[in-house]
């Protein structure tokens, strides 16, 4: 295979708590921790591994975003992408449009796989894979924990409800990863280095001809119903007893 | 006026519950008028329980040999096909749905509204994003048609006590070849279903390993519970991943929840946070799950679980 093509998308950092600001118009970024959304960074990882393996001849990460969606990359460029691009956009924008932009992307490079997250944590959407492969009318393989590529066929195990499904995939194609893919690797200090040197390019989405979608409007925001701190109790019989008393067993 | 189109899961035998809380998210819709589609090789028997949900119109089929496992590249032209005579389409937010309905969407020239938890109009719902710790009211626009899963979690099963009119789709489209079904692995289980089980006893990591983590299925079992686990626990091999509950596994809503050494984790609480009771069982008395615990232990697991799984067998 040729070209692998991954999304990096920059959200707050999954150890943050964020917090919804008072005047409910948005949540809280400022000075809050970003990083590469956790899923993406198991999709570079299997994309290099499928590399490293001899199936694939380059890895082509790829943001969406504002400049510092910069840092992400160049992250990804320590791990070991050949190259990155920063589709710089301001302000939000709508999965079908991210959808588009990376089609535009995969026809340009003659890309035969493109890895993506199964989600992004931030707006939790679970969009852009499925969209992508849509409009670019090539398989999907979403959730997956388990990738093989055979010549022009990709296996994939998908986590889904009931289990562990198996699918056969031709390609190009898009595949979503799941949390249990792999473990990605450390980023060392040469890495770092190195990366400096690789060739991050910036394109403006008017470059990829590409037109935003109808979007759908945030109208507020608000904290989720919040739960109260309830009882202790010393010991099973208490348990028990609470057990009983709410009618639970 | 609403007319909506759900989408219909099934195992190609039986209906899925999440059908029928579609069917309440929709019903949320003034006006709504609901029509339930199953695509399937065969869709006998699935219709009828589809036809029995309170609330619904219509039952249309699409029976086809390529409908015999679900697959998202070969069911959504046949949703788009249909979408036309709709101003929503609404599946549910399980796997199936979260494959299936963004590339209806896609295919559809729209956005996809995901995991409605609250109706507040027919193009305005409430959604959560970051892992539940905000919730948006989103607005899509009036004049498109919507596309959207329904947070299943959030909705209660429509009663069964209809019978609609059972009819085949024209639901016709070039289908692809490029997407095939191998095979499906899961562990066979007697237990009740992880996603519709009143009651969920769930360990942790502090389980330690597979043999131990026998402590939590013998407390289900006194209890008639389904298990469930941490992502730490399905990691560590002591357990199946479909077992995951938490933002990357199963959103669940039980009457009660029994967690057992899992220490509470924000990605863990997004799957509970609609749970009736929860119990915590946890022998550090700081672990956050006890912020939220209706009901806390702090004890060690392996001390109280045999002694609890007596006491509540009698
Ligand atoms: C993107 C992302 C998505 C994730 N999605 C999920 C998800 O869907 N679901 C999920 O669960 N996690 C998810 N996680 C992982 C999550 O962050 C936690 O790591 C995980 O939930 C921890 O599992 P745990 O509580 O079993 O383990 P730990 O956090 O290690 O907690 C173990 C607990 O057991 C207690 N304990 C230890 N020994 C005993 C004993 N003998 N008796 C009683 N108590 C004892 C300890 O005090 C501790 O509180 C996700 C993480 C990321 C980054
Ligand atoms: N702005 C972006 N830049 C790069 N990749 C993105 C972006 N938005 C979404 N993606 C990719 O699409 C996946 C699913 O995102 P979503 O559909 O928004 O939940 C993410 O895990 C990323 O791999």
């Amino acid at each position: 295979m040729d070209k692998i093509i991954v999304g990096l998308k920059r959200v707050v950092d999954y150890n943050v708590r964020v917090q919804v600001k008072s005047d409910g118009s948005g949540v809280e970024t400022d000075g809050v921790k970003m990083s590469i959304n956790p899923f993406d960074e198991i999709a570079l990882e299997e994309a290099l591994r499928i590399k490293e393996a001899g199936n694939a001849s380059e890895v082509i990460a790829v943001s969406i975003g504002g400049s510092d969606a910069q840092q992400q990359l160049r992250t990804g460029l320590a791990m070991g992408a050949d190259r990155a691009i920063l589709v710089k956009v301001d302000g939000d924008i709508d999965p079908l449009s991210v959808a588009r932009i990376f089609k535009a992307l995969a026809e340009k490079e003659g890309a035969e796989l493109v890895m993506l997250g199964k989600q992004a944590i931030d707006d939790d959407s679970t969009q852009v894979p499925q969209m992508l492969a849509a409009i670019w009318d090539r398989p999907q393989a979403t959730f997956a924990s388990g990738v093989s590529i055979d010549g022009n066929v990709a296996k994939v195990v998908r986590e889904v409800d009931a289990g562990l499904e198996t699918v056969e995939v031709d390609l190009p194609a898009v595949i979503s990863v799941d949390l249990r893919l792999n473990e990605p690797r450390y980023v060392k200090l040469p890495d770092i280095m190195k990366a400096k040197k690789k060739p991050l390019d910036e394109i403006a989405l008017a470059d990829l001809s590409v037109e935003a979608g109808p979007t759908i409007k945030e109208l507020a925001f608000a904290p989720p119903d919040g739960r109260q701190r309830g009882i202790k109790v010393d010991d099973v019989a208490g348990l028990v007893s609470a057990l009983k008393e709410k009618g639970l067993v | 006026m609403a007319k909506v189109l759900i989408i219909a899961e099934h195992d190609g035998s039986a209906l899925n519950p999440a059908t029928a809380k579609c069917v309440s998210c929709a019903a949320a819709i003034d006006g709504a008028e609901i029509d339930v589609l199953v695509l399937a090789a065969s869709a006998g028997e699935i219709a009828a329980q589809a036809a029995a949900i309170d609330g619904v119109s219509r039952v249309l089929t699409a029976e086809r040999p390529e409908n015999e496992h679900a697959l998202a590249a070969v069911q959504a032209p046949q949703v788009a096909a249909l979408a036309g005579d709709y101003t929503h389409v609404i599946g549910p937010s399980t796997t199936f749905g979260r494959d299936l309905m963004p590339r209806v969407a896609a295919l559809c020239g729209v956005n996809q509204v995901t995991d409605i938890m609250a109706v507040e109009g027919s193009h305005t719902f409430k959604r959560p994003i970051y892992a539940g710790n905000a919730i948006v009211t989103v607005e899509a626009p009036g004049d498109a048609l919507l596309v959207a899963t329904a947070r299943v979690a959030s909705w209660p099963a429509a009663a069964a006590g209809n019978s609609a009119p059972i009819e085949a789709a024209a639901a016709d489209a070039d289908l692809p070849t490029h997407t095939r079904y191998v095979g499906i692995e899961s562990a066979a289980s007697d237990r009740p279903d992880l996603q519709t089980a009143s009651r969920v006893v769930a360990g942790g990591r502090a389980l330690g390993s597979e043999e131990q983590f026998q402590l939590v299925y013998q407390l289900a079992d006194v209890l008639g519970a389904a298990v469930g686990a941490s992502r730490a626990a399905v990691d560590a091999g002591y357990c199946p991943n479909e077992l995951q509950v938490g933002q990357t596994g199963k959103i669940i809503a039980p009457e009660l929840y029994i967690a057992i050494g899992i220490s509470g984790a924000i990605q863990h609480m997004t799957g509970i946070k609609d749970a009736g009771t929860i119990v915590a069982i946890n022998k550090d008395e700081e672990a956050p799950i006890f912020e939220v615990a209706d009901v806390g232990l702090v004890a060690d697991l392996f001390a109280v679980m045999p002694e609890l799984t007596a006491a509540l067998s009698n």
